[in-house]
């Protein structure tokens, strides 16, 4: 057990064991079961309820499991093990933790009364206590990394879709995360936005960064996705090489989710 | 390659000149009613300016003796100082209850409410009579183990003067009412906010304080800056207490010396409009800066530095790109 243990730990920065997850009596997640490589672009998909979303914020904490065991590079997320118990961690902890995992979200949820360096810059001064002047010459390098260079002192109702989720990713990764969780970061944009969002995600991709992403965007998995999961029913109904998955899904239920999507 | 025409109005597909299009020019629908109604209001106005002018009882010439007396004047620095001081007391603490209302903490989601039940629930002048009585129900206050060895007391009637009854009555009533309007607004921000921060790794105060609250305020003044005004005028009851230097107290002393009622009201009633007016100016300029970002979008001035930084940014993107295109 323990040479598998290390082997995998080795390879593995994020690892999903056995997790399950219920609201009230529903049982939304059903034992799943993922790892996520380092540098990898990990691609989630399935119709709505089946869960995808929900693993996504088990991740980062936003939702806490009721079974089962996640760790990021080795560390339980959420919890301490001690004397044979899990003990909660405190909120100090957990914030510890989310500090490392950057987060995208479908509605972008860029802070309104901000502007979108003051977005950027909000976390790593606040929290990181970084200096003002160094964390927005930061935001500023980001801004242009995802094209908006000139959009710095435009706040948010300024700025359209495509470009907020820009700015939201900018927010993330000037947190300097090892890994970054996209939750459907296309799905509430205009069709002609959902271009620049996606082409900012495979730039991030190409640039090394171990992401998890869940989307309708099938051909954002096949290009950019090194493995495919397909979620139904809070259970992974098959995994594998994006290419393989879509061009040759074994299961029935995968093949009448892409028939529909594609 | 296609090309658009910029003015489009200009040409058409081919190129030629396309006439303009007549603009609308339609009579507009007569309203009869609204002329009926300007009449009617306007001659009400016309014998009201005339009474106020013509009425001798309204002692035009007492109005303006007292309106810079000193009694006057020093009642309306008592005024605002009492309602400054009351707000101030009744926003700290109401920011701290709806912090309260939503904790985790069983307990403190409890003290909070009952806090609300009872100061809301209990007329402002009972609360007011009470704090001026508070030396009788507790002469010396002390502080102490519960049960065990006092430290140091005082005498509850140094400690508790006229000024600072007022003060307390006043603020921990309107504390109440404000508690509920900061909870309004801090449940008017979206969930998303929160959870986005959240995921940065921030804290829940500083979430609070930074992301919540600011946001919340937008919801919270307009209402706030009405208790302000409210608390300007609630502040004439402090008689209760009794409290006797306020502004109504002042001209009521005046007109009862006088035999003269009715110009002090006057006098009265115009500081207060005086002062409210100043209150709304600064409302106005308070919400604007909440607003920011919403209401108010004009677009953040960037300095000086950060906009050089910003060009030379998007000069070094405009290379690469260059670059890359070339390659």
């Amino acid at each position: 057990m323990t040479l598998t243990h290390d082997v995998r730990t080795k390879e593995a920065l994020v690892r999903i064991e056995g997790v399950h997850k219920y609201f009230g009596e529903h049982h939304v997640l059903r034992g799943i079961d993922m790892n996520v490589k380092e540098g990898e672009v990990s691609v989630i998909i399935g119709p709505s309820g089946s869960g995808k979303s929900t693993l996504l914020r088990c991740v980062n904490l936003m939702e806490t499991i009721s079974a089962g065991r996640i760790y990021v590079r080795d560390e339980l997320i959420g919890y301490r093990e001690a004397g044979g118990r899990l003990h909660d961690l405190s909120s100090r902890e957990i914030a510890a933790q989310r500090r490392e995992i950057g987060m995208v979200f479908q509605r972008f949820n860029l802070f309104p009364h901000k502007t979108a360096v003051q977005n950027i810059i909000e976390a790593p001064t606040q929290v990181k206590k970084q200096s003002k002047p160094a964390a927005r010459a930061k935001a500023l390098e980001l801004l242009d990394r995802v094209g908006l260079a000139d959009r710095a002192g435009h706040y948010p109702a300024q700025l359209s879709g495509g470009q907020q989720q820009r700015v939201a990713i900018a927010r993330a990764l000037a947190m300097e995360p090892e890994l970054m969780l996209f939750d459907e970061p296309t799905s509430a944009l205009d069709p002609e936005l959902v271009g620049d969002v996606l082409s900012v995600m495979k730039d991030l991709a190409k640039s090394g960064m171990t992401m998890i992403v869940v989307t309708h965007e099938i051909g954002f998995a096949r290009e950019v996705g090194d493995t495919l999961t397909f979620m139904d029913g809070g259970v992974v109904v098959e995994s594998g090489d994006p290419r393989e998955v879509i061009g040759n899904p074994q299961h029935a239920r995968t093949r009448e989710f892409l028939s529909k999507v594609l | 390659m296609s090309i658009q025409a910029p003015d489009l109005p200009a040409t058409d597909r081919s190129g030629h000149a396309a006439p303009a299009p007549e603009l609308i020019n339609a009579v507009p629908v007569r309203h009869p009613g609204r002329w009926v109604g300007a009449a009617v209001v306007f001659l009400l106005l016309a014998q009201l300016g005339q009474s106020l002018v013509t009425n001798p009882n309204f002692r035009w010439d007492i109005v303006g003796t007292y309106i810079m007396d000193v009694l006057v004047i020093q009642g309306i620095g008592w005024t605002l100082l009492l309602t400054v001081l009351s707000m101030v007391l009744a926003v700290s603490l109401a920011i701290l209850l709806a912090f309260m209302r939503q904790s985790d903490n069983p307990l403190f989601r409890y003290v909070s409410w009952f806090w609300v039940w009872f100061f809301r629930g209990t007329p402002v002048y009972t609360q007011l009579v009470l704090w001026g009585l508070v030396s009788v129900l507790y002469p010396k206050i002390s502080v102490g183990v519960p049960f065990g060895p006092e430290l140091f007391q005082f005498s509850t009637q140094d400690l508790v003067t006229a000024g600072v009854a007022a003060v307390l009555g006043l603020g921990l009533n309107e504390s109440a009412y404000l508690a509920e309007i900061f909870r309004a607004g801090l449940k008017s921000v979206d969930g998303g906010q929160m959870e986005a921060a959240e995921a940065l790794g921030m804290r829940k105060s500083k979430i609070m304080w930074r992301i919540v609250l600011p946001q919340a305020m937008r919801v919270i003044v307009p209402p706030t800056g009405n208790e302000t005004i409210g608390m300007l005028k609630t502040t004439s009851l402090v008689l209760a207490v009794p409290f006797t230097l306020d502004l109504t107290f002042a001209t009521n002393g005046i007109a009862n010396r006088t035999y003269l009622p009715i110009p002090l009201l006057i006098v009265a009633a115009f500081w207060y409009l005086v002062i409210t007016s100043l209150l709304m100016v600064g409302q106005f300029y308070i919400e604007r800066h909440f607003g920011k970002g919403v209401d108010n979008l004009v677009q953040a001035p960037v300095k000086a530095s950060q906009a050089a930084a910003a060009a030379r940014a998007a000069k070094g993107a405009r290379a690469r790109k260059e670059e890359g295109e070339g390659q």
